[in-house]
């Protein structure tokens, strides 16, 4: 029996039928991540010690049939931005490289409690900034399909970790489609749910008003178990929302037919990989078959979606980033440091990669006296046209499909040179944050033995129906059923 | 002669909220009781990565209070802002403000010793009103202990709920500027929001200050005095820059757009930033919280909470005690010390006049001497309503009452005991006060000499060796009569 690739929920059977026990389980993972990740460096951070104790510790709870839910026992890695107490969280970032919290993030408790079991800390690109996990401050974490490939971003490491088998399920974030983006390619399915869902308090900001944790897994039911155990209000977070978390798992299995799948025609244009847009094709018919009804629709504002996102991420970076500054945790350079201005400069000088540095330039800039109205205040319009966008599609179908990326993953160095190349990979997944509405994604064929993702986005709170559709879609196709062969 | 110039002075008043826990943690606000530096901390106000605030509901409702007692309207929609700047008594590298909507604007408050440029002036106003600006609420900071080569920071501070207070320049004097601080300290202190206590540093102040030729409409280039921590501050640092800008204007000079710190030993102001070195502070709502949105409901609440302030209060005294203005304000520029007068008024049968002057008078002589506040005072309203009573009633002289005033204070206990166990109890009995003042006058023939010859200012002297022989009991009143007469006779 391989652990390795088993669903939370076939793990979940054979802990509870005790076939297995979560220590064994979690053992597995951990000799798994000792034997591949070397190829892979999907990990920054193994808990070794605290992922057996929890493992000990669910295992008892098995035993004495205890508080037992779909998590207990089950072990998962965690995007290295997350606060966990007692585990170094580092962003991938120099600046962090020795942080260890003194406080667990919400999700990190929420995740505890219900007996999940920590195996690490994945690698990403530095504060989220990137698209590749290049711009990790650590090393390059490469694609387990293709070694030679990247495995997307920002929580490249999450997805990576995923695919190759190195956890049951892991904890994202997407900001602008750092969940869905490498999801897509990595074969792995994963939600950034609806803005203010999931509570933020203890993952280390990178766009506070964008900032979304998602799981990512083997597929859509896991997804919907893993959300239903990290969602909800928080009161140490006032922008989460105070409805109840609905139990999306109890109503995953609900007909499809006749819902309306609309395709917003300026995500279909040129520039697309042709193994992507057939792939894409391929699934619509298959969503048709379905018994849904697909529908053309626009989303005029989209070209601005890239821009608009860009510019607020910028701004609230180089705020968000502030605290960073060598006084009070992480890194220090004082050496021969004039006074406390020269301490956070040394600091940040050596502790922040140059695409983090480069983001906060930008951004101080466009807060600016002087320049506030022409970037900060018009992005901040826009992005209140691009929400109009969603709503006015969403008046008139039930979801909408789009793919993750107009290419399957690109090589390592291919696009580290121009920024704005770079950019450009996020053109499909960042206009859902501005909007603050739930994406999910999923694999949906390989081209040129690469996987190809695409997305599932949905009404306000509306994860439901795409937990619902993805579903369906996952048990007429095997696509996320495929590892790589490492 | 007029005087050829006339300064326009703004004020930005910080006051610190009295609040059980911080601006936007569960944190305890009361630093000043914490027993060791970087206790009352968490991962909020100490800005470690990921933790996010959380807006304190009852320091808001203590700012709309604010607003409210100083004729603001309040902002149902008002919004949180990053205000951006690094220092390392910021921990986050912003502090968490309002901005472009502050939670209260608009609104005003009247003082005594307004002045204006004059009814001709476009910009006419009423010379004793200031207009408020705003009212928004944001984070204390850090407090920084500076060493020789290093500096401590203890974050207890850190996102204690401020309130700050901003006129708009109307005060043309610094006098009314300090008349304006005054007030708005006393509102502040009504309202139990804050202590006043400025040596405590719970109330701060910051001044806006140009000056212009009188009768001038126009608003020169201004210089922003910081960190004003005491009434006397303000007024010096005040009265130094406005002489300063003068004496530049009169030597032909321009006054630079500065920030300027005061320096309480040497008495000067000195540069801090110039215009150029000003702080961009890049504001941006702040995304980790929601807009706060307030019912009309709310505001009302808010608005029923709000006590008679000082200025309604000096009103209604006047009418109702019919006390004399500034006698009035006198007893209203403390809640407590108003209550304290009501109190004694309604438990004595003297006049509200005679109790004013019994508590303008000695009560204040004591408590400025010891120090203490009213609050602090153990003696109950009724024994010092019985005590002044007493005096109405003549049952004890003036003088000896303030001796027993002096005891009751001190020791507490009954006025009418004290009497009786000191034996100060008044006598009007002709009779004996006769024969002391007979004695008085045989043992003192040199100065009934004197008085006799004309210097008849010797009576007021002859009732002082009564009152003296008698250990102040015998009545002054009778005394003066039968000394009067007394000398009379021996006229003969
Ligand atoms: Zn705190």
């Amino acid at each position: 029996m391989q652990l390795t690739t088993l669903t939370i929920r076939e793990a979940h059977e054979l802990l509870t039928t005790k076939k297995i026990s979560s220590v064994e389980l979690t053992q597995a993972m951990l000799q798994r991540i000792r034997e591949i990740d070397p190829k892979i460096k999907s990990y920054v951070t193994v808990s070794e010690e605290l992922a057996l104790e929890q493992a000990r510790k669910a295992d008892e709870r098995i035993a004495k049939g205890e508080n037992v839910t779909p998590l207990t026992g089950i072990p998962f890695s965690m995007k290295d931005c997350i606060s966990t107490r007692g585990v170094r969280t580092t962003c991938s970032s120099k600046i962090l490289e020795n942080y260890v919290p003194q406080y667990n993030a919400t999700v990190t408790n929420k995740l505890a409690e219900a007996g999940a079991v920590l195996l690490g800390k994945t690698n990403m690109d530095e504060f989220g900034m990137g698209s590749s996990c290049e711009n990790s401050a650590f090393f390059n974490t490469h694609n387990p399909w293709d070694l030679d490939r990247v495995p997307g971003g920002s929580s490249g490491g999450s997805a990576a970790a995923m695919s190759a088998g190195l956890a049951t399920f892991t904890i994202g974030e997407d900001t602008g489609g750092s969940v869905r983006m490498p999801a897509g390619f990595c074969n792995v399915t994963g939600i950034k749910p609806t803005y203010g869902r999931v509570s933020r308090y203890g993952l280390i900001a990178l766009v506070s008003s964008f900032d979304s944790i998602g799981p990512m897994s083997r597929d859509a039911y896991d997804c919907a178990t893993v959300l239903e155990h990290i969602a909800g209000h928080d009161p140490h977070d006032s922008t989460t929302y105070n409805s109840p978390v609905p139990n999306y798992t109890k109503h995953i299995n609900k007909p499809v037919q006749g819902m309306k799948l609309g395709i917003p025609k300026e995500y279909f244009v040129a520039g697309m990989e042709a193994g992507v847009e057939s792939a894409l094709q391929e699934a619509i018919r298959q969503f048709e078959k379905l018994g849904m009804e697909i529908h053309e629709v626009s989303l005029p504002h989209t070209k601005y979606g890239l821009p608009v996102y860009y510019l607020l991420l910028f701004a609230e970076a180089s705020a968000n980033l502030a605290r960073m500054d060598g006084t009070r945790f992480g890194l220090s350079v004082s050496e021969n440091a004039k006074d406390v201005i020269d301490i956070y400069l040394k600091t940040r000088h050596e502790g922040f990669g140059d695409e983090v540095k480069r983001r906060i330039m930008l951004g101080a800039y466009a807060l600016s006296a002087g320049y506030y109205d022409a970037y900060y205040l018009k992005a901040q319009k826009v992005r209140t046209l691009l929400r109009r966008d969603f709503e006015s599609a969403f008046s008139k179908v039930d979801l909408l499909l789009a793919p993750t990326c107009p290419t399957t993953a690109f090589k390592l160095g291919e696009k580290t040179s121009d920024p704005l190349e770079m950019y450009l990979s996020d053109i499909y997944v960042v206009a859902t944050n501005p909007a603050g509405v739930p994406a999910l994604a999923l694999p949906a064929g390989f081209s040129n033995n690469m996987p190809v993702g695409m997305q599932l986005i949905g009404k306000h709170l509306d994860e439901q129906t795409l937990f619902q559709v993805a579903h369906a879609y996952q048990q007429v196709t095997d696509w996320h059923k495929q590892f790589p062969n490492i | 002669m007029k005087p050829t110039y006339e300064p326009v002075i703004g004020l930005e008043i910080h006051a610190e909220l009295i609040t059980n826990s911080k601006m936007f943690c569960g944190c305890s606000a009361d630093y000043a009781s914490a027993p060791e530096p970087n206790t009352n901390i968490c991962p909020v106000c100490t800005g470690l990565p990921g933790a996010m605030p959380v807006a304190n509901k009852k320091a808001i409702e203590l700012a709309a209070l604010v607003g409210l007692a100083l004729n603001c309207s309040v902002n149902k929609h008002n919004t949180f802002a990053r205000k951006n700047y690094y220092y390392p008594d910021l921990p986050k590298g912003y502090q968490i403000s309002q901005y472009e909507l502050p939670i209260c604007e608009k609104g005003w408050l009247d003082i005594d010793s307004g002045s204006s440029s004059g009814a001709a002036s476009a910009t006419y106003r009423d010379p004793s009103r200031v207009r408020i600006r705003r009212v928004h609420i944001e984070e204390d900071t850090a407090k920084l202990f500076h060493e020789k080569n290093y500096a401590l920071v203890d974050f207890n501070r850190a996102g204690v709920p401020l309130l700050e207070i901003v006129s708009e320049p109307d005060m043309r004097s610094v006098e009314a500027a300090l008349d304006y601080a005054t007030k708005v300290r006393a509102i502040l202190r009504y309202l139990g929001v804050n202590s006043g206590n400025m040596e405590k540093g719970v109330l701060r102040f910051e001044a806006n200050i140009s000056v212009r030729p009188f009768g001038s409409d126009e608003f020169r280039t201004r210089t922003e005095i910081k960190n004003l921590n005491s009434f006397r501050a303000l007024t010096r640092a005040s009265a130094y820059e406005i002489e300063r800008q003068i004496k530049i204007y009169e030597s032909g000079g321009t006054v630079v757009q500065e920030t300027l710190g005061w320096d309480d030993v040497r008495g000067v102001t000195t540069s801090q930033r110039s215009k150029e070195e000003a702080h961009d502070y890049r504001y941006f709502p702040e995304p980790d919280l929601p807009p706060l949105q307030l019912s009309d409901s709310w505001i009302a609440e808010i608005k029923s909470r709000l006590p008679e302030l000082p200025e309604a209060k000096t009103k209604r005294f006047v009418e109702q005690y019919e006390l004399k203005p500034q006698d009035a304000r006198l007893l209203t520029s403390e809640k407590a010390l108003a209550d304290y007068f009501e109190s004694v008024v309604s438990k004595s049968k003297s006049s509200p006049k005679t109790v004013h002057s019994w508590i303008a008078g000695e009560f204040m002589r004591y408590l400025n001497d010891s120090g203490k506040d009213v609050d602090d005072v153990t003696l109950s309203p009724e024994s010092f309503a019985k005590l002044i009573d007493m005096v109405t009633d003549k049952t004890v002289s003036g003088n000896n009452a303030k001796v027993v005033l002096a005891e009751l204070i001190e020791s507490g206990g009954d006025p009418q005991e004290i009497v009786k166990e000191k034996g100060l109890a008044q006598v009007s009995d002709e009779s004996f006060i006769q024969e002391v003042v007979t004695k008085i006058l045989n043992d003192n023939p040199a100065e009934v000499e004197k008085y006799l010859a004309g210097k008849e200012t010797l009576l007021q002297w002859f009732v002082g060796q009564v009152a003296r022989a008698t250990k102040g009991k015998a009545d002054p009143n009778v005394t003066k009569e039968l000394a009067l007469k007394a000398l009379a006779e021996r006229k003969k």
